[in-house]
């Protein structure tokens, strides 16, 4: 496969989306979403169930099409590109499922290997086996080499998520609810491992989450989406600082009811 | 999937709920037209660089595999009864020494490629369903599209190519072991050698009988191979979904390939 570098300068957004609509059937989920993300920057979308989150990152990727708007990904227009156009741009991207979505029929290590194999053609066995130990050092599972996904846990499994997508060095991270159903200690290795993947790999990320504690932790930006737009992204604090009932009972669940 | 086919149906059941003739009918035509897309895009793949060999081996290792115990003992047993269920009839008209070239005759033409056909549509097709169908709803579908390779030429290309492949063989295989259990029924029963079960039986076999018959299988095994893929590709709605997927991929196949039987059996004699 033809491996397209595309060249980005850093004061240029790394994701763009103007006026961005999306409905399936009568259901209006997204209704004009406006975003700019930048090289470096990591922003958090929270929202409620059914809200639009995973369906904006899935724009993003190009796994599924907006009824209007423009969506650019490093510079180019997803939903314009031609089906080898999205290949190539897709290897920039990361993305992490919330069921991590590991091939169950292979092991950790051909799971790891499948992106590579298959884009990397120049690369050796050799070169092959090193990046995979690299990325598994990296996410803390070296041990986990040889086992299938139904030895895992849920935790071990996101991690392999993760590190599936790093092995192929992408420059924008999309984490859907990277946290959701992990015990505490566990999410927080989670929201450990997303802010040294942002900072040793140097990625954008959207992070789409529940979890106040994850935003708080690996965002620069947090937004919500309500009644499918953004509010106006900004820190932790500005955005749970406004007087907007929507965000204060998502503040007041996950802070004050635990409480 | 194909984004024409996608869009049709958008049109037919999102826009106001209205439809050409009625909602069955309309979604029959669009059904077909989604499965012509998938057997072109099936074709588009086939040809384009690079090959997944390894994958295709490893299809071919399990359809052969998952199949081969149940086809030696379906086999086996369909040339016993068939000798058996034959030879009254022949015997009331003193033909018993017709009985290799009849068994051979029904074993060629039309039982080994039906059994064989029927067996890997309720093995193969409905693990193909099933497979697909679970990667679909479980997003690993997706993984392997974001991750910028092709799970279409990995999943459905080499499975449909394994099946088409290995059916053939199979079905030689089903004759073989069917003639065999003939041939011990009538050795049991008429106490003929097997030199003169075998010249008996090759007499009445042509060339045309044999080809016919893995031509069918060829065909027979695409079939298998496109339903089961089909359905588990376009699975939707979870676990449900994934149990429908398997079950409509049997039973498609198996409608599709007693259909394809009547239209082949119709070619071939026409050209006998």
């Amino acid at each position: 496969m033809v491996n397209t570098e595309i060249n980005i300068e850093n004061t240029a957004a790394v994701i763009s989306i103007k006026d961005l609509k999306k409905s399936f059937e009568t259901n209006i989920v997204l209704n004009g979403i406006d975003i700019e993300i930048f090289k470096g920057e990591n922003i958090a979308v929270l929202g409620r169930s059914g809200s639009g989150k995973s369906v904006l990152i899935k724009i993003i990727s190009g796994l599924l099409k907006p009824d209007s708007g423009i969506v650019k990904v490093l510079g180019r227009e997803v939903d314009k590109l031609t089906e080898q156009e999205l290949q190539e741009l897709r290897l920039k991207i990361g993305f992490s499922f919330q069921s991590s979505a590991l091939y169950d029929s292979m092991s950790v290590k051909e799971n790891l290997a499948f992106p590579l194999v298959r884009n990397r053609l120049n690369l050796s066995e050799k070169d092959i086996n090193i990046a995979i130990e690299s990325v598994l050092d990296d996410v803390g599972l070296s041990q986990t080499i040889n086992q299938m996904p139904s030895e895992l846990s849920g935790g071990q499994k996101k991690r392999i998520g993760i590190a599936r997508t790093l092995i192929m060095k992408p420059e924008i991270m999309l984490y859907d609810e990277p946290t959701s159903g992990l015990d505490p200690l566990t999410c927080i290795e989670i929201n450990n491992l997303i802010m040294e993947v942002q900072q040793q790999y140097n990625v954008s990320s959207i992070i789409i989450t529940h979890d106040l504690t994850c935003a708080k932790t690996t965002a620069d930006k947090v937004t919500m989406i309500i009644d499918g737009k953004f509010l106006v992204p900004g820190s932790f604090e500005e955005i749970f600082n406004e007087k907007n009932e929507n965000t204060k009972r998502f503040y007041d669940y996950n802070f004050i009811n635990k409480k | 999937m194909p984004q024409m086919g996608q869009d049709l149906e958008e049109l037919v059941v999102v826009k106001g709920k209205k439809f050409f003739i009625s909602k069955e009918v309309d979604l029959f035509f669009t059904g077909l037209y989604n499965v012509y897309k998938f057997i072109g895009h099936f074709f588009k793949e086939f040809f384009s660089l690079p090959f997944e060999f390894k994958e295709i081996i490893n299809q071919c290792y399990q359809v052969g595999n998952k199949s081969f115990l149940l086809i030696s003992l379906t086999g086996f047993i369909t040339g016993i009864v068939f000798t058996k269920q034959s030879r009254p009839s022949l015997a009331e008209f003193g033909a018993s020494s017709w009985l290799p070239s009849l068994i051979a005759i029904a074993i060629i033409r039309a039982l080994a490629p039906l059994v064989t056909a029927l067996i890997a549509a309720g093995k193969v097709g409905s693990i193909m369903g099933a497979e697909l169908g679970s990667m679909k709803v479980t997003e690993q579908i997706d993984a392997m599209e974001v991750s910028g390779t092709k799970p279409f030429k990995f999943l459905v290309v080499t499975r449909i190519t394994a099946i088409t492949f290995m059916l053939p063989i199979l079905v030689i295989y089903t004759g073989l072991i069917g003639m065999l259990g003939s041939y011990l029924n009538i050795h049991h029963n008429e106490l003929t050698s097997f030199p003169a079960f075998l010249n008996s039986a090759l007499k009445s076999i042509s060339f045309l009988d044999i080809s016919a018959s893995i031509f069918k299988a060829t065909i027979y095994g695409f079939t298998i191979g496109v339903a089961g893929c089909y359905q588990g590709y376009n699975a939707t709605n979870g676990t449900k979904g994934v149990g429908r997927a398997a079950n409509t991929a049997v039973v498609l196949s198996m409608f599709l390939i007693f259909v394809e039987e009547m239209v082949i059996v119709q070619f071939v004699n026409s050209i006998r």
